[in-house]
């Protein structure tokens, strides 16, 4: 198990090698640098300004200095924000990220498996074509619509009650997260609900299952210990890699509903060639994914004792 | 202060509204006034800062020599009175004037910030503003220490400035951000972090900064040591909310939850049928289409230009595309508020509109077919993503089409990427604006001048050149406004560019809220004239 983790570790920190040079390569190889604004630079003043960030070096020096720096776990300054630094800029907003991502992935998973054991169960009936209607509907509609919608409703709601029930927009108390929370976390609530229906209905009736009913348990009992438990390891499979996407994706419900979360930084950074914070984001977010997804396999083991991650092949 | 001129830019600063409907939540009590902003402000060191939102909150939070009244008029801030000639300035400082933690600002914290506006080191991308003071452009190419900057400080209450060359605008740059003042204790002991926190800035104006939560919010309260504090009627400014997503800043005005609101063209709709209150504001900017003049280029020649001229009618154009009430229709490069010698610049050298003539268009076409070798090049028509830019180029790709048979191309870039390709002539037509750094129409005028890098064009010409200088080697206004004149009506005559139209934005805030005034130059909106009506 340590070994295999170990080695898990080892090249995930290949790949997040590979990525800070693909994404320093790219942001150079795009026209366009941090420095052009609306309004063009005189050439003394974008002399002063690239000898100030270290531009007027070779791409090579700029590429050394980049590597060195991140191993000591320094992105540099932002270009846009001058005063903060990449680092300031992750330690400010993600924790406003992840808070909204737990909470939505709270959502997602606790929503998904009891509307997906639901629908499952009472397969075919009126409420499971309802679930599974709704549910493609919330995969097919973009955040970016839920989110105007679901505030234009609030709106509506307080207009009506002539009172704030809930904020439209903002950030601080729980009563601010529980909107944004429930439209970033509907798109993946709706996909779990989907995965867990359909693995669920592949062990309904197993061989397992029938023998439990023989054996007198309890129809409680059978759902829990023998249908639920194996039929949940894909939803756990898909968990990691939602748990970075969502943690980190909120671009558009974090601008929607004014959050100072970290994936607004990404989107405007992006926007405006703010190379540190670029290339220190996506170094973050990639370690953050490929940790996500040796989280996962890890917990592989815990939820099913058939599958042995120590002993895998080579 | 600087404009980031994009066209989504809509009322940057403002979230208002008027809410004739009604409003969920009761206004808080006490003389707040609560906003949202677009961007979190990316810098608060003055002598650094080149935005929009920046400049709006230092003008809350500092005082310079002067600031700018109701009616934008320069009105002493921290000099009491100045004395300005051809070679330089005087400036007298109110003996009352402190910081927010109570020493006296002083002329040595002016010099302190100006020297360091065009320190290299410093890298200030608003170093050339300070241009007119002596030796400030060889500081800030490092052929000269700082300290060779000309200003100076003989005592405490007087500062001393020599200029480069005559400046007939001075008075009015010393209200604009790069020429706030710094005190060097503090400075030194905040070093990268200066400005950075609410807790590393040190305000002298109408406000202190007391919590800045970045990305989230800012809260401003009154500062009570502002020398002037008695005519500040708010107790606070709140910004609890920053988003660029418009309909999320329109749902908070209309939830009652912040007081001003900018209209883009796409919810006029909407706030008309809610009933707001609609205001209008001209600001200042000018929006024109640069012709890519560099050798090679279709657009190089002056027929086909002229050609585009004669069938654009800028009428027609701010009401079909531009939409919004209030626009005004293109005319010239100098805009129609500038002030000139006595009366507006406009007023005073007057400029009739040229009308589109069909005939003579086509007339000029052939001309330029006949120059360019018989046959009607491809022009590529550069545009950024946003949909203000796409309604822009498929009107003119309409109009030369049907008009001119002209096949106009859309090229079609993300906003970083269409300024390199703008920078690097990679275009034969360019839909550009501008806004003013000060009232005065040196700069507009200085756009088209051969050395300006914003000359997206590169629009060459000696006589325009000469002319621009010799406006800028005098105070005396009226030789000054003259050669601005004479060197606008070259520039429209050889066509270097085509005026569209002169902005106006349309902006609303809730009744309770009173004086709000708008700047056309300075920080934009001034809120230090707002009472709250209770």
């Amino acid at each position: 198990m340590l070994r295999y983790t170990l080695k898990r570790l080892g090249l995930g920190l290949l790949t997040v090698y590979f990525i800070a040079t693909a994404t320093f390569v790219a942001v150079h190889a795009v026209p366009g640098d941090p420095l052009s604004g609306a309004k063009a630079l005189r050439p003394e003043i974008r002399a002063n300004l690239e000898r100030k960030y270290g531009l007027d070096r070779p791409l090579v020096a700029q590429y050394g200095v980049f590597l060195g720096n991140m191993l000591r776990g320094d992105f540099g300054i932002s270009f846009t924000q001058q005063n903060r630094s990449v680092n300031d800029i992750i330690r400010d907003h993600f924790p406003v990220s992840a808070t909204l991502g737990l909470l939505s992935l709270f959502f997602a998973a606790s929503g998904g498996i009891l509307f997906g054991s639901l629908s499952a169960l009472l397969r075919g009936r009126f409420s499971d074509r309802t679930v599974m209607f709704l549910v493609i509907l919330c995969i097919s509609v973009p955040s970016f619509v839920l989110a105007a919608l679901g505030q234009y409703l609030v709106l509506r709601l307080n207009h009506a009650a002539g009172a704030s029930l809930l904020p439209v927009a903002g950030w601080g108390t729980l009563r601010h997260m529980l909107l944004p929370a429930l439209v970033l976390g509907l798109g993946t609530l709706a996909f779990q609900t989907r995965l867990m229906r359909s693995s669920l209905l592949e062990v309904v009736n197993q061989d397992y299952v029938r023998t439990a009913r023989a054996k007198g348990l309890s129809p409680v009992r059978i759902f829990f210990s023998h249908q639920l438990r194996n039929a949940i390891l894909p939803a756990v499979t898909v968990l990691g890699v939602e748990i970075a996407d969502i943690t980190t994706g909120g671009f558009v419900v974090e601008t929607v509903f004014a959050i100072p979360g970290l994936g607004r930084y990404f989107v405007q950074a992006l926007q405006q060639f703010d190379y540190t914070v670029i290339m220190g984001l996506t170094v973050f977010y990639g370690t953050f994914l490929v940790l996500m997804v040796i989280l996962v396999d890890l917990v592989y083991g815990l939820v099913d004792p058939r599958i042995k991650v120590a002993k895998e092949g080579p | 202060m600087i404009r980031i001129l994009s066209r989504t830019r809509l009322l940057a600063v403002l979230t208002t509204g008027l809410a004739a409907c009604s409003s969920a939540a009761p206004p808080p009590s006490g003389k707040v006034l609560r906003l949202a902003l677009t961007d979190e402000p990316p810098q608060l060191n003055s002598t650094r800062a080149t935005d929009q939102e920046s400049g709006f909150l230092l003008g809350h939070l500092m005082e310079g020599l002067t600031r700018y009244g109701k009616n934008g008029e320069v009105i002493p801030g921290i000099a009491e009175n100045w004395q300005i000639d051809d070679r330089g300035a005087t400036f007298h400082l109110r003996e009352g004037a402190f910081w927010a933690d109570g020493r006296p600002v002083t002329a040595r914290d002016f010099v302190f910030a100006w020297r360091l506006v065009v320190d290299p080191a410093n890298a200030s991308e608003y170093a050339f503003i300070m241009y007119p003071v002596r030796n400030a452009e060889a500081v800030n190419r490092g052929k000269l220490p700082p300290s060779a900057l000309g200003v100076s400080a003989p005592d405490d209450h007087t500062l001393r400035v020599t200029f480069e060359q005559p400046c007939g605008y001075f008075l009015g740059l010393t209200a604009f951000p790069s020429f706030l003042p710094v005190r060097e204790d503090f400075y030194a002991r905040k070093k990268d972090r200066f400005a950075a926190d609410a807790p590393d800035i040190l305000s002298n104006g109408p406000f202190i900064l007391t919590r800045w939560v970045h990305g989230a919010a800012l809260t401003l309260e009154k500062n009570p040591r502002y020398w002037n504090a008695a005519r500040i009627q708010l107790d606070r400014i709140e910004v609890p909310y920053i988003t660029k997503d418009l309909g999320a800043r329109y749902n908070l005005f209309s939830d009652g939850k912040v007081d001003t609101l900018g209209l883009p063209r796409e919810q006029l709709d909407r706030a008309q049928a809610d009933r707001l209150r609609m205001q209008i504001f001209p600001d200042g900017s000018v929006w024109y289409l640069a012709f890519n003049l560099r050798p090679g280029r279709p657009t190089a020649n002056w027929h086909l230009r002229k050609a585009v001229q004669l069938v654009f009618d800028p009428r027609e154009y701010v009401s079909r595309v531009v939409g919004i009430p209030g626009n005004r229709p293109g005319l010239s490069l100098i805009p129609y508020w500038v002030p000139g010698v006595k009366a507006p610049f406009r007023v005073e050298y007057p400029l009739a509109p040229v009308r589109p003539k069909l005939a003579e268009a086509r007339r000029q076409l052939d001309l330029a077919r006949k120059e360019l070798g018989g046959r009607l090049p491809t022009l590529y028509w550069l545009a950024d993503d946003s949909s203000s830019s796409a309604r822009d180029a498929e009107y003119f790709q309409n109009l030369l089409r049907t008009r001119l048979g002209i096949d106009l191309r859309i090229d079609k870039q993300i906003f970083k990427q269409r300024l390199a390709k703008m920078r690097a002539g990679e275009f034969d037509i360019v839909a550009a604006g501008w806004g003013p750094d000060y009232a005065d129409p040196m700069t507009f005028a200085e756009l088209l001048a051969s050395w300006n890098e914003n000359n997206s064009g590169k629009y060459q010409n000696a006589e325009y050149d000469a002319l621009i200088r010799r406006a800028q080697a005098t105070a005396e206004p009226k030789v000054r406004m003259d050669a601005m004149a004479q060197a606008e009506r070259i520039a429209l005559a050889d066509v270097a560019i085509l005026p569209t139209y002169e902005r106006t934005l349309v902006w609303a805030h809730q009744p309770r809220v009173q004086g709000i005034v708008r700047h056309v130059v300075g920080p934009d909106p001034d809120f230090t004239f707002v009472s709250i009506r209770e």
